[in-house]
C-alpha cells in the first residue's frame, strides 16, 4: 500500500498501530453537537469501521477500524457535519468534498457553560464557534480551550491558551441586608476578597476573580452582574519533556482581545518555528524565544483598556522528567 | 357601571409622564442581565417612564414592599451633640402591583400600624404617600395560590391596568390628579382577576400546635433548607428589621442610625445580647416562619400573614415548597382527625 502520510493525517486520518488501518478525527467546536449528525458518525462506524466511537478528551469523536481505501468515499460522506459543525459558524472550507483541510490545530474545546452551568459566568460554546471560526483551519499545533468559571471543568490550564470566564460583580450597598452570606462564600470558596465593614460589603478589587459566587448567594441582588471578561492562562502542557500548568498572562481582559491574541499566536508561530522540526509544539517555541517577545508579538495591534491586567513573567508550575536536561555535566 | 378608560400607547405614556409630575412611578420591568445567573435578566421594581417598559407576562421576582419600604433606610444621621432626621422625598409614590402584592401591602399595614402603642412613623412617613395601580391577572402564575388564601380580587386601588389587542385599559376608583380622564377615552373596563391557580392549598384551621412542634417533616425541611434567606427577602408580606448604628470610619463621632431588612431563615437573625440564638436549627426556622405565616398572625389580625403570591416557592434554590409545606400540615391534621 502507498499512501502518503503527512497528507493523509493533515486531512484528520490517523497512522494507527494496526497495518493499513486507520482511524478518522471528527471535530466538534465547543463540544457542542446537534444529535442529528449522529446517524451520520453511526453509519461511518458501522459500515467502514468496527461499530464503536472513542470519545477523545478533546470532545472530538475518533472512529477507529477503517481501512485506508475507504478513506475518499468517507470524506465525500462528511460534508453534511463539516457544513454543520464547521462552515455554519463561519469557518472557510474550500472544497466540503475532501473532508478536514488540516488537524494540527486541535479541536477548541468548552465545558458545558451557561447553557446548563449556575456557576458559568458567560456562554462558553459561542466563544469557542468564535474561535474556531479565526484558528481553523490551520497546521501548527495548538490547543485551545474554554472554561465558564475558575472551576475549569474542561482543564484550561493543560492547554496552549486557556481561556476563564470573569464576572465583574456590582456591589448596590442599599439592597444589602447584611446576611454575609457572599463574605463566608468568597472566603470558603474562593478568594476571600470581600470583607464586612460597617455593616455592608467590600470589595478588594485586586483579590477578586469575578467567579460570580457573591451574585449567586446574595438574596437580595445587592449583587448583580456587571461585564463579562476573560482571564487567559498560557502555555500549559502534557508531554515527555515537562508537564506543566499553564500560566497567567491577562486577566479581566475583552472578549475582543481574546479572539485577536488567538489570530495572532499564528503569525508569531509562523515566524518563530523551528522548521527543521517535523513539528513543534508552541509551548516549546515560547521557551526558545522568551516570554517578552511572545508577549509583543501576541498583543500586536491589541487594545488593552486599562481594566485589563497583564503578567510580567510566567509563574509557571511544573517539572521536568529528564533532570539531565536541566543539569548538564 | 364601571368607570374605565381606554388609552393607546401614546395616551398612557403622556398620563405617566404627567403623574411622574407629582409621584414616583414603580413598577416591575426587566432588569437586562441582572439575573442571578450569567445572561439572564430579572423582573424586578424600578421607577418607569413608558408603560411599555412593564412586564405583564411574569411576576416579579422581588415584591413591590421595597418601594415604600426600603431595603436600607438611613432613619437619622447623628454626631456628638445632635441628630437629624434625612428630609423626605416629597413626591407621591405610584406602585403597580397584584391583587395579592396589595392585600401583603395591608397585612405590613397590620404588623407596622397596628402592632405596637403607636404606628411605626418611619413607615407610616412613606406608605401614606403610595396608591396602587393594580396590573390584572389574567390566568395568573404557576406557583400562585391567591384564590386559596382570597387574595385574588381587590377593590383596594386608584386604578387598574391590562393591555389588550393593543390598548391599556384602565378601571378608575380615584382619577389621580384628573390624569385619567385628560388622556384616556371613557369606556366601560371590569378589571380581571383570577378565579382558579394551579395550586391549591388548604391551609388548616385548627393545628394542634404541640403535635406541630414534634412534627419529624421540620427535620426533613432542616436538612434541605439553607439558611439563605431568599423566602424571607422575596416575600411582600415579610416586615422584620434590624437596626444598624455605623461610625463613620473616618470620624465615628458621627454616624448614621439605618434599618435593614432581615430575615427569619438567616443565622443571627434571633442572636440576644449574651450569645443566645433561639431556633438555630433550619427546621426550626422554618417551622417558626411557616407558623407565623398561616397561623401566629392570625390570631392576633384575623387575616393569614401568606398572601400566596407563590414568591417563596419560586426563589428557594432547594426547592422547598411553601405552599406545600401548608399542605402537608393540612393533610396530617386531615389524617388525625379523621
Ligand atoms: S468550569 Fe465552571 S462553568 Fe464550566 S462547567 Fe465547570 S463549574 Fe460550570
Ligand atoms: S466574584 Fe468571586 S472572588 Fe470576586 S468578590 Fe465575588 S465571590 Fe469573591
Ligand atoms: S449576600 Fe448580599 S445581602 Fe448578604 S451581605 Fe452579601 S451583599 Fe449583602
Ligand atoms: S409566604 Fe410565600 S406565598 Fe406567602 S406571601 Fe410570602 S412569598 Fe408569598
Ligand atoms: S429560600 Fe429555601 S433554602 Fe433559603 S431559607 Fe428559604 S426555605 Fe431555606
Amino acid at each position: 500500500m502507498n499512501i502518503n502520510t503527512k497528507k493523509v493525517m493533515k486531512n484528520g486520518w490517523r497512522i494507527a498501530k494496526d497495518r493499513n488501518i486507520t482511524c478518522l478525527r471528527i471535530r466538534v467546536p465547543g463540544g457542542y453537537l446537534p444529535v442529528k449528525l449522529l446517524p451520520l458518525i453511526q453509519e461511518i462506524a458501522q459500515r467502514f469501521g468496527n461499530g464503536t466511537v472513542h470519545l477523545t478528551t478533546r470532545q472530538s469523536f475518533e472512529i477507529p477500524a477503517i481501512p485506508f481505501e475507504n478513506m475518499t468515499e468517507i470524506n465525500s460522506m462528511l460534508s453534511p457535519l463539516i457544513e454543520e459543525l464547521e462552515v455554519k459558524i463561519g469557518v472557510k472550507i474550500d472544497d466540503l468534498s475532501k473532508g478536514y483541510p488540516s488537524a494540527g490545530t486541535r479541536n477548541v474545546v468548552a465545558c458545558i457553560g451557561n447553557k446548563v452551568c449556575s456557576n458559568a459566568v458567560f456562554n462558553t460554546t459561542a466563544l469557542a464557534k468564535d474561535i474556531e471560526k479565526i484558528i481553523y483551519p490551520n497546521n501548527p499545533h495548538v490547543k485551545i480551550a474554554v472554561t465558564g468559571c475558575p472551576n475549569d471543568c474542561v482543564k484550561v490550564h493543560m492547554h496552549d491558551i486557556g481561556i476563564i470566564g470573569q464576572v465583574e460583580p456590582i456591589y448596590e450597598a442599599s439592597r444589602c441586608i447584611g446576611c454575609q452570606a457572599c463574605v463566608k462564600n468568597c472566603h470558603k470558596v474562593s478568594t476571600g476578597a470581600l470583607s464586612f465593614v460597617n455593616n455592608k460589603v467590600k470589595r478588594d478589587a485586586s483579590r477578586c476573580i469575578g467567579c460570580g459566587e457573591c451574585v449567586l448567594k446574595c438574596p437580595t441582588a445587592a449583587w448583580t452582574r456587571g461585564g463579562q471578561y476573560y482571564r487567559i492562562v498560557i502555555m500549559g502542557r502534557t508531554g515527555k519533556k515537562n508537564p506543566r500548568l499553564a500560566a497567567g498572562f491577562l486577566e479581566w481582559a475583552e472578549r475582543e482581545v481574546v479572539l485577536k491574541i488567538c489570530a495572532n499566536l499564528y503569525n508569531y508561530i509562523d515566524q518563530y518555528i523551528d522548521r527543521s522540526l517535523p513539528k513543534e509544539h508552541v509551548g516549546y517555541i515560547v521557551d526558545r524565544t522568551g516570554f517578552n517577545l511572545f508577549k509583543a508579538e501576541v498583543l500586536r495591534d491589541v487594545n488593552i483598556s486599562p481594566k485589563t491586567k497583564l503578567a510580567s513573567y510566567l509563574d509557571f508550575a511544573g517539572y521536568t522528567y529528564d533532570k539531565n536536561v536541566v543539569y548538564k555535566n | 357601571m364601571k368607570l374605565g378608560y381606554k388609552f393607546n400607547s401614546e395616551a398612557f405614556n403622556m398620563l405617566l409622564e404627567n403623574l411622574k409630575k407629582k409621584h414616583r412611578v414603580y413598577a416591575p420591568i426587566l432588569l437586562k442581565g441582572k439575573g442571578k445567573f450569567s445572561d439572564t435578566d430579572l423582573v424586578g421594581y424600578d421607577e418607569i417612564s413608558r408603560i411599555e417598559e412593564v412586564v405583564f407576562t411574569h411576576k416579579s421576582y422581588f415584591s413591590p414592599k421595597e418601594t415604600f419600604h426600603p431595603i436600607t433606610q438611613t432613619l437619622f444621621y447623628f454626631n456628638e451633640n445632635d441628630y437629624r432626621e434625612p428630609a423626605v422625598d416629597e413626591k407621591g409614590i405610584l406602585v403597580f402591583l397584584r391583587s395579592c402584592d396589595i392585600y401583603a401591602v395591608e397585612r405590613l399595614d397590620k404588623i407596622m400600624l397596628e402592632n405596637g402603642t403607636t404606628p411605626d412613623y418611619y413607615y407610616e412617613r412613606l406608605r401614606n404617600k403610595v396608591k396602587f395601580i393594580v396590573m390584572d391577572c389574567q390566568d395568573g402564575f404557576e406557583s400562585c395560590f391567591c384564590v386559596s388564601m382570597g387574595t385574588n380580587k381587590t377593590e383596594n386601588y386608584s386604578a387598574t391596568v391590562r393591555y389588550e389587542n393593543g390598548f391599556y385599559l384602565s378601571n378608575v376608583l380615584e382619577d389621580i390628579d384628573g390624569l385619567f380622564s385628560l388622556y384616556g377615552e371613557q369606556v366601560e373596563v371590569i378589571p380581571h382577576f383570577v378565579e382558579a391557580n394551579n395550586q391549591i392549598v388548604n391551609v388548616p384551621q385548627n393545628l394542634n400546635l404541640e403535635a406541630i412542634t414534634e412534627n419529624p417533616i421540620w427535620e426533613e425541611y432542616g436538612s434541605r433548607c439553607i439558611a439563605c434567606g431568599r423566602c424571607n427577602v422575596v416575600c411582600p408580606s415579610c416586615s422584620c428589621f434590624t437596626m444598624q448604628d455605623i461610625f463613620y470610619e473616618d470620624n465615628p463621632n458621627c454616624g448614621e442610625r439605618r434599618r435593614v431588612w432581615a430575615s427569619c431563615h438567616i443565622d443571627g437573625f434571633t442572636d440576644m445580647a449574651g450569645g443566645h440564638s433561639f431556633r438555630r436549627n433550619n427546621g426550626e426556622r422554618m417551622r417558626f416562619k411557616v407558623l407565623h405565616k398561616i397561623s401566629d398572625f392570625k390570631k392576633r389580625f384575623g387575616v393569614q400573614m401568606c398572601v400566596g403570591c407563590g414568591r417563596c416557592d419560586d426563589a428557594c434554590p432547594e426547592y422547598i415548597s411553601f405552599s406545600q409545606c401548608v399542605n402537608r400540615l393540612g393533610e396530617e391534621e386531615v389524617e388525625k382527625r379523621g
